[in-house]
């Protein structure tokens, strides 16, 4: 199945969503991805085929039964897979989300350069959460299987200059992600950000390998351990005096 | 101290009217908990006895002593303390804590069987009292009952009927004894008396002769105030006294009646009149009101009656509904919120988790914050209370001075009471549509006029056509039990006491209720959104059903499903609202079960949705269990479509989520359940229980139940002690969908 205009290829969807975005949210989990990170906890969004192509407007429909619980600050979230491979389809969703009042929020790898990707960081999403998984090309490609930090860095810098918030999230692996050089190079990038707004400090975690293994796929972190509570502590310590908000989930 | 040169003035002080003198008033309390004091020592040492008692009853197969030689009644056992120097707020049902009281007069045979099966039995001479000379509820309503009703009660088409126990769910407005002292309220029932005279009908005969009962109950209740040293005749003169006052009016409707559930009402924000009253005088500390609270709360918990392991099935770990209904708006718009609904809730910290009382909170969306999120707290960190929706019940009654009898259902205080009519399995009733109007277990003929299926397939439309009919025809069954039941609970168990503190002629609702709803619907959208084959036996009766295609599922949101659950509940209770009711009382309905959702599984044949047969059904209009796979709010909206107006007894809701699944940090699991309270009566929706549990949790408590003595789960409007639950029921928890996110 491929994306058209009016329909997204849905993998899942949680309406009780209060780790993806402020509040609580609808995520819409997109099925697809260009990367295939070693640690990927959803590994059966990966794959380009499956999933199962919806009606926008159902989504919507979904979205509008929710005002209710959203409060002040919740909405929907598109995260995947890699939303931004439907972000064709996500320009309609998203404009129709906003005529209904809705906050939008797209968690996104940030590698997508296409014209309506860019519309979505630079116009349309309420919120962006870039996810940065590594911090030197070389780490990039270790971890994702493809190179990416550069268009990653550029789509940032887009949303930064359209001067509409957005958060960054990184996973903190163990010997992948979670040295002094990759934790400096962080605070030289983005702490003069203006509209970074928090910065998220995923724990690595292993939850996910049952995903791998019942698809029959190999699961290549297995040797890396999760955080001790010190290296969190110790990670968060070094980032919190340079952003505004610094939280670990 | 003269309660009219104290308090505002009103109409309260020439008739009766709790409810004015409470809006009058009433100090609202806007702030957030940190006034909260915790246990004094008399309170920790007191408790730490009943600790030691609540062991030894559960080491002792749920029963720690009995009277088999006294029939309970106000009067009828000497005074009993837990420790007497260290009570300030005294009173047991018995003379002896966690001693249970024979209370016959509701049926002989279940206080029988429950002590047979303690290996007991009554006092000779009671036993030949209610063999051969007392008539029981019980007795009267198998004189009356038709062979078609005993049918459909055996095959488990009407379930858990108050047949053999008594009915409950009427709560005393038990203020009035505080407020008013039992003089005045033995003047007002005079006077009522004398007013209803002839011509001699059946209902003015009646009404005389239970209102003497009620003059007869509260001429008692000064006497069993006596044996305590306490002169309920006069009103209560400070905030000791009001709750005091308050519980010896609760204690003596537990005295006298066993009813499977009975409610407080809402007491706390009338105690706090009193109570803040004395704090502003200087009489009294915060620590000191706590006492009173606490105390109060200590002896509810202690409540208990006297039943047989039958009745378990239906309701099951001992519950006693003290339900307490917190919160809430005036009609005006002032809050109820006090300083005693804290001292409430607090009560669960200061004493540690309890099922009982059953703490209710009357939601609405402009509480003041620092209470919503108390009981967000309360709710995430003890699993012990639940919510329903005050903003849809008191617009649409207009009323703003209301309690929840047993689980879901609103009753104004000292105005309104309830027959209540346990549950129809109405899964059970769909299954007659498609088999001819036979029962699927037994093949016996229920419902006449109902055509054979013949097709292959089953056909939405003719389904709908059966289905209707056999809605009918159930309805008619369920409505001549009923009326034998209340009419003869009248005969032989009138609610005295409690009646003597309610209006002498109240509005009355009768409250049907429906079982395996989510199973129905999902059983309906799959014949008509998938194709689904009826697997017949020799007789033509179904055992199984295949299913081919994928259907819309009950709990995701989706109308397609949701709407023929919606439908469903609308027709059925319009049936019922058809029918003629004893004492001309409204027909109301809930959806809810109790935990009788897992007999109702075991008495049901194999549905078209695909559950197989003697499977448990999901608890009152929660979607079935692991179906609802689009997380909590899709879930709870679908629940927040079925029409109140349709259900105006209510519609139960269980919502279990694990810690995390609420948001990352504790602030952040506050705010968002407090988020989802707001947002699911938002959409209109009545009730919703939440339990914030682990599963890992109640695994270890069942290997385990000596390390959670306490552990308190919420199942579908009331809360149990998990531990003593059947491993059968704890297994069925634990198959329900608890809801986490990645």
């Amino acid at each position: 199945m491929s994306p058209t205009e009016n329909k997204l290829i849905v993998h899942s969807i949680e309406s009780f969503g209060t780790h993806d975005g402020p509040g609580i949210r609808l995520v819409v989990f997109l099925q697809g991805c260009n990367l295939q990170c070693k640690y990927c906890q959803n590994a059966d969004t990966i794959a380009l085929k499956g999933g199962a192509s919806t009606e926008i407007e159902s989504l919507i429909k979904r979205a509008i039964n929710m005002k209710t619980y959203f409060g002040d600050d919740g909405g929907v979230t598109v995260s995947g897979g890699e939303p931004m491979l439907q972000s064709k389809a996500l320009i309609p969703f998203f404009e129709t989300l906003k005529t209904e009042g809705i906050h939008t929020n797209i968690d996104t790898n940030g590698l997508i350069r296409t014209p309506e990707a860019k519309h979505l960081i630079s116009e349309l999403a309420d919120l962006v959460m870039f996810d940065v998984k590594a911090t030197t090309e070389e780490g990039f490609k270790s971890i994702t299987g493809a190179k990416g930090l550069g268009r990653l860095l550029e789509n940032i810098q887009l949303r930064e200059q359209s001067k509409k918030p957005y958060w960054l999230r990184y996973v903190l692996v163990p010997d992948y992600t979670d040295s002094d050089e990759s934790l400096s190079w962080l605070i030289e990038t983005f702490s003069g950000n203006k509209y970074l707004e928090k910065f998220e400090i995923l724990p690595y975690h292993k939850l996910g390998i049952y995903k791998w293994e019942s698809l029959g796929m190999d699961y290549q972190f297995k040797e890396v351990e999760e955080n001790t509570p010190e290296q969190i502590e110790r990670a968060f310590e070094m980032l919190k005096p340079h952003f505004k908000d610094v939280i670990v989930k | 101290m003269d309660l009219e040169n104290t308090f505002k003035t009103g109409r309260w002080c020439k008739a009766i009217e709790v409810k004015d003198f409470v809006t009058l008033n009433i100090t609202p309390y806007t702030g957030d908990h940190k006034f909260l004091e915790g246990p004094t020592a008399r309170t920790s040492k007191l408790w730490d006895i009943c600790k030691d008692a609540l062991k030894e009853e559960r080491q002792n197969n749920g029963l720690r002593d009995v009277d088999v030689n006294v029939v309970s009644g106000l009067t009828a056992f000497e005074a009993g303390y837990i420790d007497k120097e260290s009570e300030v707020i005294v009173g047991l049902q018995t003379d002896k804590l966690l001693k249970r009281a024979m209370k016959p007069y509701g049926g002989y045979n279940v206080v029988k069987k429950a002590l047979s099966e303690h290996g007991l039995e009554p006092n000779p001479i009671i036993h030949e009292s209610f063999s051969k000379y007392t008539k029981t509820h019980n007795d009267g309503v198998f004189d009356a009952y038709t062979d078609e009703i005993r049918k459909f009660r055996s095959l488990g088409f009407l379930t858990g009927l108050p047949d053999n126990y008594a009915r409950g769910r009427i709560i005393g407005d038990y203020r009035r004894v505080a407020l008013y002292g039992i003089n005045r309220l033995i003047e007002g029932k005079k006077e009522d008396l004398q007013k209803i005279t002839g011509p001699m009908t059946d209902a003015t005969i009646r009404l005389r002769e239970e209102v003497s009962e009620q003059l007869r109950a509260l001429s008692d209740m000064i006497e069993m105030g006596k044996i305590y040293g306490l002169d309920l005749s006069r009103p209560a003169q400070n905030g000791q006294e009001a709750v005091q006052w308050t519980y010896m009016a609760y204690l003596a409707a537990v005295k006298e009646q066993d009813g499977a559930a009975m409610s407080l009402g809402s007491v706390s924000s009338f105690l706090d009149i009193f109570i803040e009253k004395d704090i502003q005088d200087g009489k009294i500390t915060e620590s000191e009101a706590q006492e009173y609270i606490d105390q109060f709360v200590m002896k509810l918990r202690m409540v208990r009656h006297l039943r047989m392991e039958a009745y378990d099935q239906i309701f099951a770990g001992d519950p006693t509904w003290v339900t307490e209904s917190i919160g809430g708006l005036l009609i005006d718009g002032r809050s109820k919120v006090t300083k005693t609904s804290f001292r409430f809730l607090n009560t669960l910290y200061n004493l540690g988790p309890s099922p009982e009382p059953n703490i209710t909170i009357l939601w609405s969306k402009n509480l003041p914050k620092g209470f919503k999120d108390y009981c967000a707290k309360v709710s995430i960190e003890t699993s012990s209370i639940q919510y329903e929706n005050d903003d849809l019940m008191r617009t649409s009654s207009n009323c703003d001075d209301y309690g929840i009898a047993c689980c879901v259902s609103m009753q104004e205080l000292g105005k309104h009471i309830q027959f209540f009519g346990a549950r129809t399995n109405l899964a059970k009733t769909l299954l007659l549509a498609i088999n001819s109007g036979r029962c699927e277990n037994t093949g016996t003929q229920m419902v006449d006029g109902i055509p054979f299926i013949e097709e292959e397939y089953l056909d939405y439309a003719k389904i709908i056509d059966n289905f209707k009919i056999a809605m009918k025809e159930v309805a008619r069954v369920y409505n001549e039990a009923m009326n034998i039941i209340h009419y003869m609970h009248d005969k032989y168990y009138y609610e005295k006491a409690q009646m003597a503190l309610i209006d002498t002629n109240p509005k009355i609702n009768i409250a049907y209720g429906i079982a395996g709803l989510s199973i129905v619907a999902d059983s309906l959208s799959a014949i008509k959104h998938a194709k689904v084959k009826p697997i017949r036996d020799e007789n033509g009766l179904t055992v199984d059903f295949q299913i081919e295609g994928d259907f819309p599922k009950y709990g995701n949101d989706d109308d397609r499903v949701d709407h023929i659950a919606r439908d469903v509940v609308e027709h059925f209770n319009l049936e019922l609202e058809k029918l003629p009711v004893y004492k001309n009382a409204m027909p109301t309905m809930s959806v809810l079960t109790i935990t009788s959702n897992v007999v109702y599984g075991k008495k049901t044949g194999a549905t078209p949705d695909g559950r197989a047969k003697g499977v448990a059904f999901a608890p009152g209009a929660n979607p079935m269990h692991g179906r609802d796979t689009h997380g909590v709010i899709a879930s709870l909206n679908s629940v927040a479509k079925i029409d109140y107006k349709d259900s105006k007894d209510g519609i139960s809701n269980t919502l279990s989520v694990v810690p995390k699944s609420l948001g990352a940090t504790p602030e952040m699991r506050i705010e968002n359940l407090v988020r989802t309270l707001d947002g699911y009566f938002g959409c209109n929706a009545q009730h919703l229980n939440v339990n914030v549990l682990d599963r890992d949790t109640l695994l270890h408590a069942m290997e385990h139940p000596e390390d959670h003595p306490q552990l308190t789960i919420r199942v579908s409007g009331y809360a149990v002690n998990f531990v003593r639950l059947t491993r059968e029921q704890q297994q069925e928890v634990l198959t329900r969908s608890f809801h986490e996110t990645m």
